[in-house]
């Protein structure tokens, strides 16, 4: 086991999967020169060939990578959640679309790599946290890591898999540290992690909430109230077992999710316990989301728009009420 | 061309506005007096300040993350400037977008945004509206060298040349994108070049020189008026400084030699514009140091009124959301 910092994870990932498969490739604008820490060192192992520094031009170079996947590659496409945006024809009517569409012919293991920068002033042009408007859209895998383990492991699945897959990388826990263990492999897909057990309230925590989650269990413990936490892993797809078994246990649905609350993540496990987890619950669900507005540059009003563990406090002691 | 003394000196005045704020501004950042990006404008000022006085005060302009430089040079309050980095309610948003999204519609200024080129189709628009309602005013979008790759800004120079829309394309080439060089992104020698594919005057403009892009884009300006279209014009630049604030931290490895640098900085456009209002008689070295030492109190000044200015309330979160309210969700 090494103490391995989030950013680091996402490095070790992407050089083994490199090493072990020379299909892997990995583009995207200033990698090179690593501007976003996560591809450090690559272009001197793997040659320009394989680390790719693209224009900007995000529409051609994501559709140039599924191209390239349609016929036998592995990219790895570096963005920002925000800069996506740019490239969504592509992401959505081609990357999510083709195999369905093409009745089965056409194999897209395609990774993409979007980092979340949000909470450090970064305005509402640079703070996105878009993976709920992605769950919408059939045919692209949802992947929200928490901790460096699960970020290495489940970018190797990623990586590995046969499908388009959007690993959304928190950009508030690139400095994280935590375990990982030296053979860290790839984690399957759609198994939710039992972050604590608990008896009295659920919590799913989603990517950097899981950390607020946990802050929010250590104070309601010193108050009696012991809450369980699962971090879905993957929300495409989405360990519904764990989640239900969960609630039928404690009774009590908290939800805490860094993206917008409205037709969000937190929004669909709600419903999936509202209607396959209706008799264990014991209170109304409560979603921890962020608010309903863009992203203010300001800290006095940036701060108040994410979950935090007072909001989720609250909400659990509104679920015992 | 004919250059009015008033306009030569208020040349010089917004360059040194753009100068000294941008300085300002890296050294409240590194003293820790507000968080947030920053992308400074140092060493391009008379690209900004040159197309920007070529237009009218009804002429509209918007541009990109680099985007102090922008607005100061349209002639944009400095404290409105200078509270909105710092996040407070006397900033031109209201501390809502800061640095990458100084806005100030009052003034023709449409907006910055952190959105590599996505400002190039709105000042498109803005000139489709000039257009379609047969007025005279002017559109211009900033973009660089980087963002000339976007669908975007293909897009936008096919449909203003096949509308003849009054949209002056302004690509500031100062050579990088990040760590990328415009060599190693663009296929054609110069971003100018391309605008014989759409059809529209691409004008190469030495990007130190105010003067050169002052006129460059008077003639930009008067085929956009008498309704010839749109032109293209790349300024050659430079920047002198990290892309960001405290991205020389972070990244691996230089992208660009220390002699390149050194180089640019020795032909540094303040530096030429003064030589020029001083050898052709038209300004004293001590005019010229006085509006620098003006500008530099205002500046300073600046900084004052953002300390003052308040931060934001809660209850404005969820202020200026929509334009007919709706109830929260
Ligand atoms: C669509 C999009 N992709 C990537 C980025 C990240 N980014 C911000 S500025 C920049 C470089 C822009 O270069 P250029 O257009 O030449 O302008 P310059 O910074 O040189 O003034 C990049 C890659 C972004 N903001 N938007």
């Amino acid at each position: 086991m090494a103490q391995t910092v989030f950013v680091e994870a996402i490095n070790q990932a992407l050089v083994e999967e490199m090493r072990r498969d020379e299909s892997v490739y990995i583009m995207g604008e200033d990698i090179r020169r690593a501007v976003y820490g996560a591809t450090a060192n690559l272009l001197t192992e793997f040659g320009e060939k394989r680390v790719l520094d693209t224009p900007l031009s995000e529409n051609g170079f994501f559709g140039a990578a599924i191209g390239s996947s349609l016929v036998g590659m592995r990219p790895v496409v570096e963005t920002l959640t925000s800069f996506m945006w740019v490239a969504m024809d592509q992401i959505i009517s081609q990357a999510a679309k083709m195999r369905y569409m093409f009745g089965g012919q056409a194999t897209l293991p395609v990774t993409f790599r979007a980092t979340m920068y949000y909470g450090g002033g970064s305005a509402a042009h640079h703070s996105d946290r878009s993976y709920p408007m992605f769950m919408n859209m059939p045919g692209l895998k949802i992947i929200v890591p928490s901790n460096p383990a699960d970020m290495k492991g489940l970018l190797k699945q990623s990586i590995r898999d046969n499908d388009p897959c959007i690993v959304f990388e928190d950009g508030t826990l690139f400095g994280m540290r935590g375990e990982v263990p030296d053979n860290q492999d790839a984690i399957p897909f759609g198994k939710a992690r039992v972050v604590r057990e608990g008896t009295d309230a659920t919590i799913v925590a989603i990517a950097g909430a899981v950390g607020h989650a946990e802050r929010a269990a250590d104070e309601l413990s010193n108050e009696g109230v012991s809450v369980e936490i699962i971090d879905p892993r993957t929300l495409v797809p989405l360990d519904k077992k764990a989640i239900l078994d969960s609630v039928e246990k404690t009774g009590r649905l908290i939800i805490a999710d860094p993206a917008h609350k409205v037709c969000s993540a937190a929004s669909e496990i709600a419903s999936i316990v509202a209607q396959e987890g209706f008799w264990s619950l014991q209170a109304p669900i409560q979603k921890v989301a962020a608010e309903q507005v863009h992203i203010p540059y300001t800290p006095s009003l940036e701060s108040l728009v994410y979950p935090n563990p007072e909001k989720i406090k609250a909400a659990v002691r509104t679920t015992l009420e | 061309m004919e250059i009015s003394k008033e306009t030569l000196m208020l040349m010089l005045r917004r360059m040194w506005t753009i100068r000294h704020f941008e300085e300002k501004v890296m050294e409240m950042h590194s003293a820790g007096e507000f968080a947030g990006g920053a992308h400074p404008y140092i060493g391009e000022e008379a690209v900004a300040v040159g197309a920007c006085l070529a237009l009218e005060s009804t002429d509209y302009i918007a541009g990109n993350h680099r985007s102090h430089g922008h607005p100061l040079a349209k002639g944009g309050s400095v404290n409105g400037a200078m509270a909105e980095l710092y996040g407070r309610v006397g900033g031109y948003c209201k501390g809502k977008g800061g640095s990458m999204h100084l806005a100030d519609f009052s003034i023709g200024i449409l907006g910055e945004s952190g959105i590599v080129a996505s400002s190039v189709p709105v000042a498109t628009g803005a000139a489709l509206a000039s257009h379609i309602r047969g007025e005279d005013f002017v559109s211009m979008v900033f973009f660089g060298d980087g963002a000339s790759n976007q669908g975007a800004c293909h897009e936008s120079m096919n449909l203003a040349a096949l509308w003849k829309l009054p949209v002056i394309f302004l690509c500031e080439n100062n050579q990088f994108a990040v760590t990328t060089s415009y060599r190693n992104s663009v296929a054609v020698e110069h971003i100018s070049d391309r605008a014989s594919a759409y059809n529209m005057p691409g004008v190469l403009v030495d990007g130190q020189d105010c003067i050169a892009m002052y006129e460059a884009t008077t003639e930009a300006v008067r085929r956009a008026r008498a309704g010839e279209g749109p032109t293209l014009i790349e300024g050659l630049t430079f920047r002198y400084e990290e892309h960001s604030l405290g991205l020389g931290r972070v990244r691996r490895g230089e992208y660009r030699t220390q002699e390149e640098i050194d180089a640019w900085r020795k032909r540094d456009p303040l530096v030429i514009h003064t030589e020029r209002l001083i050898s052709q008689g038209i300004a004293t070295q001590e005019e010229c140091d006085a509006v620098s030492a003006e500008v530099l109190k205002e500046v300073e000044g600046s900084v004052e009124f953002a300390r003052n200015s308040p931060f934001p309330g809660p209850e404005a979160l969820f202020e200026d959301m929509w334009a007919d309210e709706i109830p929260a969700p």
